[in-house]
């Protein structure tokens, strides 16, 4: 007998090493997380006075937000300053991309032809089979980190905004919408206060580290007007009771921002945090619409050549075409891979 | 009458069996202790399971739902249907006294209340208030390493008097 033979019974049940590891679930699409829909059974109804384009294109634009930074946030795992924060920002990319999974399955249901033609679930096709102009996401999440500071600096404004979105989002009228941000209420409340803590903690640190969380702080500012001007879709949602003008954050985001600067022992950076390029004939006094042209100039990263590209619309930079060839690739040279 | 008394009788048995199945991650806590579970209700031959996710990403919520179904299965009851509860969102607080137990008889710190807020949520830049105690020593001088853990819905603690590290459950 060999030492092989004499191993009880294990060989005669599972043929090789490998097949224990599946247990018996069936095998599923080697991509993406769609293999159980996660809004499996909830309720689809769309309040009959809001329109479906109009919602589905706002959850895109709430999910692709989350879907890219959660995206950009996961480089860091094994990249990060310590152990303890390469769990951290795993865990902030696990609740976004969690986010992004019910806004996106969320958009399918409301409105099918968002959905790029495949035999996958629809959630994974819009992450996977999405070309850049169809990504809906504001420009702050889409850039390459140059360094930490970067990391947490993107992270706090992208945090402070949509905590203030989200929360006002809990009253929306589609029901699903309100649920998801109920929800995300609760997480980005945590990312919130662990990226303005790490804020705190460079600038009061050392020299280089302060230098390099003010760096971050010039490189990213000029993405924030971005996130409080209005496309016509928010404009459209807020109206039908079911989504959140972002511009009416601003007061509140600017406040909690100054919180965060004061102790860090830093001025907020020049630049108004929303940009004043004409009065909009919907807005109150006071409110201002940016344009697509000139007015976008302070939105684009340096090195970009007009017209600068506005997010919400499906214009980037290349940096999100850069990821998404990355992320995309593989599903897409291998489309009806499982395992 | 009849078959009012039987689907009770069908639904208390449903319960019993979905009300042991365990979390995948948290393995000493049934999915009822955990507040998972939100429902079993019993139409005909069928079973209609509801869980919520702890959190959005929750990446246990494909296993649950397998262990469900196996559960019942095992039970007599072939068709079941795990249906996801979005709202209300899950809380800490809904983790049953018998779950703190055990979560704190296994080394897991159990969370304090969730907390409770009306208008904006308020920045918290210092350490986040609550009252942890190692669930090794008891003491009380616990100082917080990060607030992510192995799962998103653990803290990580070092206990000041015994030395040892700790989870924390944090409260949402």
């Amino acid at each position: 007998m060999t030492d092989h033979d004499s191993v009880p019974e294990a060989d005669a049940v599972h043929d090789n090493a490998y097949a224990g590891l599946l247990g018996d679930a069936d095998p599923h699409w080697a991509f993406g997380t769609g293999f159980t829909d996660p809004l499996a059974g909830v309720d689809p109804t769309v309040p009959s006075d809001v329109d479906r384009a109009d919602l589905a294109a706002y959850c895109l634009m709430l999910g692709d937000d989350a879907l890219v930074l959660a995206q950009r946030l996961s480089h860091w795992t094994s990249r990060a300053p310590d152990l303890e924060e390469d769990v951290a920002l795993a865990n902030v990319a696990l609740d976004l991309l969690g986010q992004a999974r019910l806004l996106l399955a969320r958009a399918a249901v409301v409105d099918p032809s968002v959905v790029p033609p495949s035999v996958q679930a629809p959630e994974d096709a819009l992450a996977y089979f999405r070309p850049a102009e169809q990504f809906r996401n504001v420009l702050l999440v889409e850039g390459v980190d140059v360094d930490f500071a970067d990391a947490v600096v993107r992270l706090l404004l992208f945090s402070v905004h949509r905590l203030a979105v989200l929360e006002r989002l809990t009253g929306s009228r589609d029901a699903v919408l309100a649920a998801v941000a109920a929800k995300g209420v609760k997480e980005v409340t945590y990312h919130r206060d662990h990226a303005a803590r790490w804020v705190v903690t460079l600038a009061r640190g050392t020299d280089e580290s302060r230098r390099r969380l003010l760096a971050a702080l010039d490189r990213l500012w000029p993405l924030v007007p971005e996130l409080t001007a209005v496309h016509p879709v928010e404009r459209r949602m807020a109206a039908a009771g079911a989504g959140v003008d972002p511009s009416t954050v601003e007061g509140e985001t600017g406040g909690v921002l100054d919180e965060v600067f004061a102790a860090a022992g830093v001025d907020r950076p020049a630049g108004p945090l929303r940009r004043a390029v004409g009065a909009h004939p919907g807005a109150g006094p006071g409110r201002v619409m940016p344009g697509i042209g000139d007015a976008l100039t302070p939105l684009a990263p340096a090195g970009l050549a007009e017209p600068e590209p506005r997010g919400r619309d499906g214009r980037h930079t290349p940096a999100l075409e850069e990821m998404l060839a990355e992320m995309q690739e593989v599903a897409r040279a291998h489309p009806e891979a499982t395992w | 009458m009849v078959t009012t008394a039987t689907t009770a009788a069908a639904e208390a048995a449903a319960r019993a069996a979905a009300e042991q199945v365990t979390d995948p991650e948290l393995p000493m806590l049934t999915l009822a202790d955990l507040g998972v579970l939100r429902g079993v209700s019993v139409d005909g031959d069928t079973v209609e399971v509801a869980i919520t996710p702890t959190y959005s990403g929750c990446p246990a919520m494909t296993e649950m739902s397998r262990a469900l179904a196996g559960a019942l299965a095992d039970a007599g009851f072939a068709d079941v249907r795990v249906r996801v509860e979005l709202s209300p969102a899950w809380s800490t607080d809904w983790i049953t006294p018998r779950g703190r137990r055990a979560l704190a008889e296994h080394g897991i710190s159990p969370p304090g209340p969730a907390p409770r807020r009306s208008g904006p949520v308020p920045l918290t830049l210092g350490p986040p208030r609550r009252t942890v105690h190692c669930p090794r020593c008891g003491c009380d001088r616990a100082e917080l390493v990060s607030e992510f853990g192995a799962t998103a819905c653990r803290a990580l603690y070092r206990c000041t008097a015994c030395a040892e590290p700790f989870e924390h459950v944090k409260e949402i």
